[in-house]
This record gives structure tokens, sequence and C-alpha cells, in this order.
């Protein structure tokens, strides 16, 4: 019988160089770094929930009441987390299909010139600072969207989300929903329009070759195929919606009752605009962290949006392959 | 007497069938020459392509075969800047004529891809329904439609039970009998076949070769192809493209496939055919 033959060490294989190896380091150190800050925030955030939940009870997150002079002052959110999903649900709506269209335009159907310059244009929007946003819609957007409304109101108020009985136009969820919309038309067009370049030119042949049109080329073949991404997209726009303060702050009437499906209605809600103004006016620490922890909870409601996007991605993904 | 009649009849149609005689013209290319922007990229070419037969075009690579076949069902012109010059005649009709609907000239000749290219998102039985939602014709007996084209296509056996898995389950060989079916599913007369086993394996390739004999009973078949023996295998008739350096594709020589590789009258087929460039 031979020897058997002896095993070679291939230890030495694993032994990168020095320089491979501090920068690997640095790397994950660089990818810890978001973690850390991620853990951070949300440990001081649920450190500062703590003892206002103890304190409310569930109240806080289930009724409407905001009684800072109250002995005891009692807080409840209620209507404000209502409002954060009402409003991103008006700019989803709005923006969605605008920057489909778009987002379509751009890749199958405008010149490449005009294609070019729309996603500089597109890109351009995005950097847009909210303060701006808000001043441009209090100022030129607001007015002339009350005749809107009012129109709405006229025509289709039968139809319930567009009733008004107070006649006050001003400060809607609508309008509110209008300007995060114009927010989320940069994003969601940009990630977009990304992933619809990508569309294998093999699948756009086939379809071709079968007689497709624009638009069945469109439904069945680029569309699916964008599915995960473009989600993806219209997640990472719906972060913004959730989490606009100063933009919305200019444009809607804070209210802490619950406004269900009154778009056109004066008054509505929003945690993070109510964060920001409340801050300036509070008066004591209690205060101060019932309003962090409203942050919290907001924090939390993004996270949640954040990983259904996850889910639905990975999900479409798999299908896929 | 009348037996002698019959039996002469027979012994033509066997010679018919044998010797390939002159056969109905399904399509033609006349005097066709293609760009891209100012670029010219194909001369004047001019083939018949008889009524359920196989046609092979072969050729060294950039000679513009692809580009002939693609100007065939009318996919060229949505390349931009694509031009043509001649006529390309289907049923004795010009495709390219002003009042004629391409999507009707995509389903009349279908086209299957170098790559085979199934649409992901969609099943097996999705995929060869597809090309009813995309051209929007009407069908209504779909089970059958799905196992008649996927037997031509020779599909059938290794997919039957499981005609709502992903189409991105199956391997490359089945993928392209797949799109195949996909193809044939919009009832083609002319299927165009760009070197359609060039990313497979043998054995697939030779499946593909035999479901191509097999369609040609029934439908025209055109296919590139950068395998010689491929072409003595399946194809009826060849035509050998070639290119200069810096010049547009033109044909040097077509006819039977067996004199093209038999008996080539022109030196360049000659040394084409025998390995000797390309």
């Amino acid at each position: 019988m031979a020897a058997e033959t002896p095993l070679r060490d291939l230890s030495n294989s694993k032994k990168a160089n020095r320089a491979d190896r501090a920068f690997s380091r640095v790397i994950t150190g660089a990818a810890f770094t978001s973690l850390i800050i991620l853990a951070g925030i949300t440990i001081f955030l649920g450190a500062k929930a703590v003892p206002v939940i103890q304190d409310q009870g569930l109240s806080f997150l289930t009724t409407t009441v905001w009684d800072t002079i109250g002995v005891p002052p009692e807080y409840g959110i209620a209507g404000m987390l209502y409002g954060s999903i009402l409003l991103a649900v008006i700019a989803l709506v709005i923006a969605v299909p605008v920057s489909i269209f778009l987002a379509v335009f751009m890749v199958f159907i405008a010149p490449t010139r005009v294609s070019k310059f729309l996603t500089n244009l597109v890109d351009l929007m995005a950097a847009i600072p909210s303060v701006i946003i808000g001043l441009w819609a209090f100022y030129v957007l607001v007015p002339p969207a009350q005749e809107w409304q009012s129109l709405l109101n006229q025509y289709l108020g039968w139809i319930p989300i567009f009733a008004n009985e107070s006649g006050n136009f001003t400060g809607t969820p609508f309008i509110a929903g209008v300007v995060l919309a114009i927010m989320m038309i940069p994003i969601v067009t940009s990630v977009t329009s990304e992933v619809l370049k990508r569309t294998p030119p093999e699948l756009i042949n086939a379809a071709e070759s079968l007689g497709c049109s624009m638009w069945t080329m469109l439904r069945y073949v680029a569309l699916p195929f964008g599915r995960g991404g473009i989600v993806g997209g219209v997640m990472l726009g719906l972060g913004r919606a959730l989490g606009e303060t100063i933009a919305v702050f200019f444009v809607l009437k804070i209210v802490f009752d619950i406004n269900f499906f009154n778009i056109i209605e004066s008054g509505g809600g929003s945690v993070a605009t109510l964060i920001v103004s409340k801050f300036g006016e509070t008066s004591g620490d209690f205060e101060v962290d019932v309003l962090l922890a409203a942050g919290f909870f907001l924090f939390l409601m993004t996270l949640v949006v954040n990983m259904l996007a996850n889910l639905i991605v990975r999900r479409t993904e798999r299908l896929k392959s | 007497m009348e037996e002698t009649v019959i039996a002469m009849e027979a012994l033509d149609a066997e010679i018919a069938r044998t010797e390939k005689a002159p056969k109905q013209i399904e399509m033609s290319a006349n005097g066709v020459s293609v760009w891209f922007g100012k670029r010219k990229v194909l001369e004047n070419v001019n083939i018949d392509f008889p009524k359920k037969t196989v046609t092979a075009l072969i050729g060294p690579s950039g000679c513009g075969k692809s580009t002939f076949l693609r100007t065939l069902n009318r996919l060229h012109e949505l390349i931009p800047g694509a031009a043509l010059a001649g006529e390309v005649l289907y049923e004795g009709d010009d495709i390219y004529r002003q009042d004629v609907d391409p999507v009707h000239i995509r389903l009349a000749i279908g086209m299957v891809f170098q790559k085979p290219n199934p649409f992901p998102s969609m099943t097996i039985r999705g995929n060869v329904l597809s090309g009813l939602k995309l051209s929007g014709l009407k069908r209504k007996d779909h089970d059958e439609l799905v196992e008649q084209t996927l037997i031509s296509a020779g599909l059938w056996k290794e997919v039957k039970d499981r005609l709502n898995a992903p189409a991105g389950d199956l391997s490359g060989g089945q993928q392209q009998r797949l799109v195949i079916a996909r193809a044939l599913a919009v009832n083609p007369h002319v299927l165009l076949m760009d070197e359609p086993c060039s990313a497979l394996d043998p054995a697939s390739t030779l499946k593909i070769e035999e479901t191509i004999r097999e369609l040609s009973k029934d439908i025209t078949i055109i296919i590139v192809t950068h395998n010689m023996q491929q072409a003595v295998r399946v194809s009826d008739y060849t035509a050998f493209f070639l290119a200069e350096e810096n010049q547009p594709g033109f044909v040097v020589e077509q006819g039977l496939t067996t004199e093209i590789f038999g008996n080539p009258r022109d030196n360049r087929t000659l040394d084409y055919v025998n390995g000797r460039f390309g």
C-alpha cells in the first residue's frame, strides 16, 4: 500500500499582506460605523420614550389629547401618527404614477438629448432644500391650490374624501401631500429610470419580435423586470415623505384630532412637524421627552416601512431568479 | 396505364422532396442594402426563400448576416439611424410599404435570438402565451395552444408537469426551445433564427436542430449560423455572406446547401466552407 500523500499546509494563502489587512480593517470599521450610529439613535430615543410610555401608558399612542398644563399633563399622538401615514399615502398616489410616466418617457420615448436634459433636471430637483420647497409652496402653491380644492369639493364633494364643511381650504392634508409628492418625484423618477434603463435589450428584442406595442412592452416586460427596483425607489421616497418636517410645517395646519380622510379639510397631523413646531415652546424636560418619544415612534414607523420594502423587493427578486 | 400515371406522380413527388425542386417562394429580398447612419453594412442582397424550407445564412462575423435577418421582420428599423433600400417581399407584398403595419409583419415572421431570452418574470406557460398578450391577439384555447407549441418545439415532455414554474428554472437549451414555442404561439409562417445554438451545449444543439427539421414541414425557416456542420445538417439552401474590410457585406454565393458545400463555384466559398478563414 502506498503511503498516504501528506496534507499540504494551505494556511499560508489566507495570510494576506499587511496593507490588505489594514485596508480590510478600515472598511470593516466604516461598515460598523453606520450600525453604531443607528444603534445610538435607537438607544437614545428608546431611553427617552420609556419614561413617557410609563407615565402616559398606551394612551400616548391611541389618544389625541395634547394637554400640557393639565394635572397631570396628557399627551396622545394618534392623530399625528395617522396623519403622517395619510400624508404619505396622498403623496404616493400622486408621485408614483407621475414618476413612472416620467421615467418611461425619459428611457423609452424621449430623444437622447431631451432625456439627458430631463435626467439632470430631475437630479437638480432632488437637491432643492426642503425649506425652499416649503417656502415656495406657502407663497406660490397654496393660493391657487385653494381654488383647485374648492373646485374638487364643488364637483366631487359627494365622494367623502373631497368633503369640506368648514369652507376653509388652507392647511389641508391634500396640500401637504402635494408638497411631499413634489419632493418624492425626483427620487422615485431617478431610481425608476435607472432600473428601466437596465431592461435587458434581449427582452425588449423578444417583445418587439412578438409584435408588442409600447404599452404592452412596458406592461409585460419592462415594468415587471424593474418591479423590485421601482418598489425600492418608492420606499426611498416614502421614507422622505414620512420624515419630512419643514416643508410640511409651512403648509399643514397641525390639529391633534384625527382627520381620517377629509383630505381637503383644514388640519391634519404629522409626527415630524409636530416635533419641530412644539419644540420651541416646551416647558420642562418631560415635554421634551414627550416629543422625543414621538420621534421614537416615527423612527419605528419608518423602520417598519423600510423592512417591508426590503421584503417586497427580495420576494420579487427571488421570483425572477 | 392509370397505375403508371400514379406511379409517375409518386415518383415526381419523391423527386420533388429529395431534390427540392423549385418551390413556391415565401419571402424574397430584392436589392436590399442597409445602413447604420452613414455606414453601409449590406450591399444589394437578393435571396429567395422557398416555402417550407430551411435557408442557412453563413459567413464570417461582421458580414451583416444578423442585420439582414433583422430587416426581414422589420426589427432593423427600431435601431436609431437604421436605413434600408430595396424591397423585402412576403407572400408577394413589400413588407416596407407605407400602409403595412409592422406588428402584423413581426407576427407573421417570428424570431429566435442568439441568447435564450424568456421573460424572467413569467412562468413557462406565461412565456408561451406572452406573444398573445404583447400583440393583443385573442385566442381561446390557451391550454391547447401551450401544449401544441411546446410539442412542436420539442419541450412538452420535459415541462408538462411544471408549466407554472418560472421560466428561469429551465436550462439554457430548454429556454431556447421555450422561446421557439413562444414564437410559434402567434402562428408565424416564417421563423428567423439568429445563431440559435451558439450559446448551447452540443446535446441541446442537436435537439434544436431536430426541432428545426420538424418545424420546416410547416413553416419557412431562415437561420444564421456560424457552425458549418449545422448548416449542412439543417438547411436546404445556403447563402454565403462576406464583407471585405470596411466594406458593406454582400452575398458571394447562394443555392442548394449540397451545392454550396459540395461544389461551390466561388473560391472564397470553397475556402470558407473548408474552414480556411472566418
